[in-house]
């Protein structure tokens, strides 16, 4: 009984981090973007700093999969379980890279004379934030289904993206003078873009995790 | 840290520990000397055996046949006599011995093998006298004499049970894996018997003979109505024949000082000769595997 | 995609398009050996296994796998009639080898357990010599016309078994001088000599140190190109190596047979996960 105990409380410990990694990233991500809309310096470098310590976070839970591996020899839905954590500490560690990329934008910006703010690229924030909160609570209830759901959501995210991409790239041919501006705005969508498809990725771990299925590269 | 703590770190010893060994040491003693007084007393004997027999101990004793008292005589046709007498013995209740407990060990299940193996403790205790009447009246009164033959039946029929529950024992203590291992690879069951288990309960089962011819060599009573003893050398199975437990018995019991030590004498040479028995059985026997 | 895309390949290791992709698609189930169906077994009143209903396929490694006493033990000694040797034991059901029921009154069991060879928890070597111990099943069999062949064929069994290199300056000593997993492999070997087309393993390895566990599990593994293996095992690690596919026995009842990886990443019984995963009970 004592094996399964310590077993679980492991179990648990590791889902606790992967968690925690989540809820920082997830906090980067909204850092970053207020930081960019209210043109705050100071904010923007906080998030990069706070960068050491996600790195951190991702290479603990590296070590305690390993670990568990290793020693425990998880099989079934604990194996399922670990090998989505150590996939997804990755994920969530460049979810972060991403923001700290935002933030670096933001200072860059901040040198240059306010440009307006794209709605689109608020809402394609918006959303992207929370798809990865959605994903993280589909994580921690195994839940396929809310996990297939978020996936579909991506659609969204890329459709503002598209939609931004042809803005700029008209803003850049009318006004030429605020180019680097426009393309600056554009890797921050990008960004985002590329955040989306993390959280994507991780959503298809929860369904790997829940169901066995490996739905990768089918929808 | 309270009193009794505190008395167990000045004495070396904590209490518990030191009225352990005490009594450990103590037992100890006991046993060893339970074990001296034993052993002490069988070689008392075994000495005592000895120093009044080797006296009377000569080639000539141990070839010539008995003489009137002051001619000297020997135990020849008596050593020649017992050695007939267990073979006849051994050549019935050794095989007979053996399959019955094999059939007990490997076969016998159910009422009648429960029946068989009550039976056979049963003749375990028979006071071995009673042997001795029972083979008088079937094989002596129909035969209208004493023979070697009805001596060896009655030695038989001591050594049988004694043979069946040791040989039983022996192959209990076979591992069945060794049966299912034989069993696995197609043997037939009689294969595995004779082919695995006999051979792997061997020694045991020839510890357990020797035994029984240890223990009939000693018998004097059942022959006394059986094969009754001879004075003379005879090789024929349907006369009296001699033994050394009879001639001891004979002897010692006479009121010649001559006969008491040669009965000293035959003794020393039928301990001799259940002790090479003994020798030679188990070095035949030997594990080799 | 693949015929546009892929460099062309010498026409000679090309399967015709159609052919391959069946194979691809759905995989031709590999033929019986063994079929069981609707097996009871009862050991006095009490009934042991529960409808029992399993086919192994030939030439592949079948783990049993399973809490003590769930029946997986018995469950094997049904497929060489082992337990006949139990006294009130009793089988109901069926079980073909090749087709042919084995419970079948016509049936010889000798002929059976000659092709249904079996390997035990202990290591049971008689009191006998390396060789008579290989040779014990070609003599009682009479396989075997010469003395050469007979060494021969003992010869072939301990390679086959990996162990003539260490015995093969020994034959003719004890076999109770040999390590426990020596033994063992003795055991294999002497099983291995009256060639059989099914091996039944109770737990072969599980007294075994971890370097004679590992070659017996290499062993396995090789042997699986020529004979159909089942195995009990308790250690569950072993079963993920050594097996094609594991049964899960519970309380005598087969709860879930399916391929090795997906009973060890994802079971369909959540009672088979519960047990692989150590929160039995």
């Amino acid at each position: 009984m004592d094996y399964h105990r310590h077993l679980d409380d492991e179990l648990n410990e590791l889902r606790d981090r992967v968690l925690l990694l989540g809820g920082e990233a997830e906090r980067a991500l909204e850092r970053a973007m207020h930081a960019l809309a209210a043109r705050d310096d100071s904010i923007a470098r906080e998030v990069l700093s706070h960068d050491d310590e996600i790195d951190r976070l991702e290479v603990e839970i590296d070590r305690q999969c390993i670990d568990l591996i290793a020693l425990r020899q998880p099989a079934a839905r604990d194996l399922r379980f670990v090998i989505s954590a150590v996939k997804m500490a990755p994920l969530l560690e460049r979810i972060a890279d991403h923001a700290c990329n935002i933030a670096r934008a933001t200072i860059d910006l901040n040198t240059e004379p306010e440009i307006k703010l794209s709605a689109s690229l608020q809402r394609m924030a918006d959303h992207a934030s929370s798809m990865l909160r959605a994903a993280l609570d589909a994580f921690t209830a195994r839940d396929a289904m809310a996990a297939r759901e978020i996936i579909k959501r991506d659609k969204e995210i890329n459709d503002l993206y598209n939609q931004l991409f042809h803005d700029l790239i008209a803003m850049m041919v009318s006004e030429p003078s605020t180019a680097t501006r426009d393309a600056r705005l554009l890797f921050v969508a990008k960004h985002m873009e590329r955040i989306g498809d993390y959280v994507t990725d991780i959503c298809e771990l929860t369904v790997y995790m829940a169901e066995a299925a490996i739905i990768k590269h089918i929808h | 840290m309270n009193v009794t703590e505190e008395l167990r770190l000045k004495s070396k010893l904590p209490r518990g520990d030191r009225h352990r060994r005490v009594t450990s040491a103590a037992m100890t003693a006991f046993t060893a000397a339970c074990t001296l007084f034993a052993v002490g007393v069988l070689l008392v004997i075994l000495a005592y055996i000895a120093w009044q027999g080797i006296g009377s101990v000569s080639l000539r004793f141990l070839l010539d046949s008995p003489r009137p008292v002051g001619e000297g005589g020997g135990i020849g046709n008596a050593i020649l006599g017992s050695i007939v007498l267990l073979l006849l013995s051994s050549s019935a209740g050794m095989p007979l011995g053996i399959s019955v407990g094999v059939y007990l060990s490997e076969f016998g299940r159910g009422r009648f093998a429960s029946l068989l193996r009550f039976v056979v403790d049963t003749l375990t205790g028979i006071p071995s006298i009673v042997t001795g009447v029972f083979v008088y009246t079937i094989v002596v009164l129909p035969l209208k004499h004493f023979s070697a033959l009805a001596g060896g039946i009655a030695l038989a029929l001591i050594m049988i049970p004694i043979v069946a529950r040791t040989t039983e024992e022996m192959i209990k203590l076979v591992p069945q894996s060794l049966r299912e291992g034989a069993l696995a690879l197609g043997a037939p069951q009689w294969r595995v018997t004779l082919g695995v288990v006999i051979p792997a309960a061997a020694s045991g089962i020839a510890t357990g003979a020797m035994l029984a011819v240890a223990r009939v060599s000693g018998e004097t009573a059942p022959l006394l109505f059986t094969a009754f003893g001879s004075r003379f050398f005879s090789h024929y199975l349907d006369q009296p024949i001699a033994s050394l437990t009879v001639q001891i018995y004979s002897y010692a019991i006479s009121p010649y000082d001559e006969w008491h030590a040669q009965a000293w004498a035959a003794t020393l040479v039928l301990m001799t000769l259940i002790l090479g028995i003994n020798i030679a059985v188990r070095f035949f026997t030997r594990k080799k595997f | 995609m693949m015929s546009a895309t892929t460099p062309k390949i010498p026409s000679q290791f090309t399967l015709p398009q159609d052919q391959s992709k069946a194979s691809f698609v759905s995989t031709p189930a590999a033929p019986a050996k063994i079929t069981v169906s609707d097996l009871d077994f009862y050991y006095g009143r009490s009934q042991a296994l529960f409808q029992i209903t399993l086919s192994i396929p030939e030439r592949i490694v079948m783990a049993l796998i399973g809490p003590s006493g769930c029946g997986k033990s018995t469950f094997l000694r049904t497929l060489n009639r082992m337990n006949d040797v139990i006294p009130a034991t009793r089988v109901e059901g069926q079980v073909t080898i090749d087709g042919n029921d084995i419970y079948d009154p016509g049936t010889d069991v000798v002929d059976l357990r000659r092709r249904v060879g079996m390997v035990f928890q202990k290591s049971n070597p008689f009191p006998k010599s390396i060789f008579d111990n290989v040779a014990y099943g070609l003599r009682i069999n009479r396989v075997t016309k010469s003395k050469t062949e007979l060494a021969d064929r003992v010869e072939q069994a301990l390679k086959d078994a990996a162990l003539w290199s260490e015995a093969k300056d020994r034959l003719h000593q004890s076999a109770l001088g040999l390590s426990g997993g020596q033994q063992q492999r003795l055991c294999i070997a002497r099983a291995l000599a009256i060639r059989p087309e099914v091996i039944l393993m109770d737990e072969p390895a599980s007294a075994l140190d971890p370097i004679a566990t590992s070659k017996i599990e290499e062993l396995i593994v090789d042997l699986k190109q020529q004979y159909t293996i089942v195995i009990v095992t308790h250690n569950m690690q072993q079963a993920a190596r050594v097996s094609d596919t594991t049964a899960f026995f519970l309380l005598g009842k087969l709860i879930e047979v399916n391929p090795t990886e997906k009973i060890f990443t994802a079971p369909d019984q959540k009672v088979t996960e519960d047990y692989i995963t150590g929160r039995f009970g």
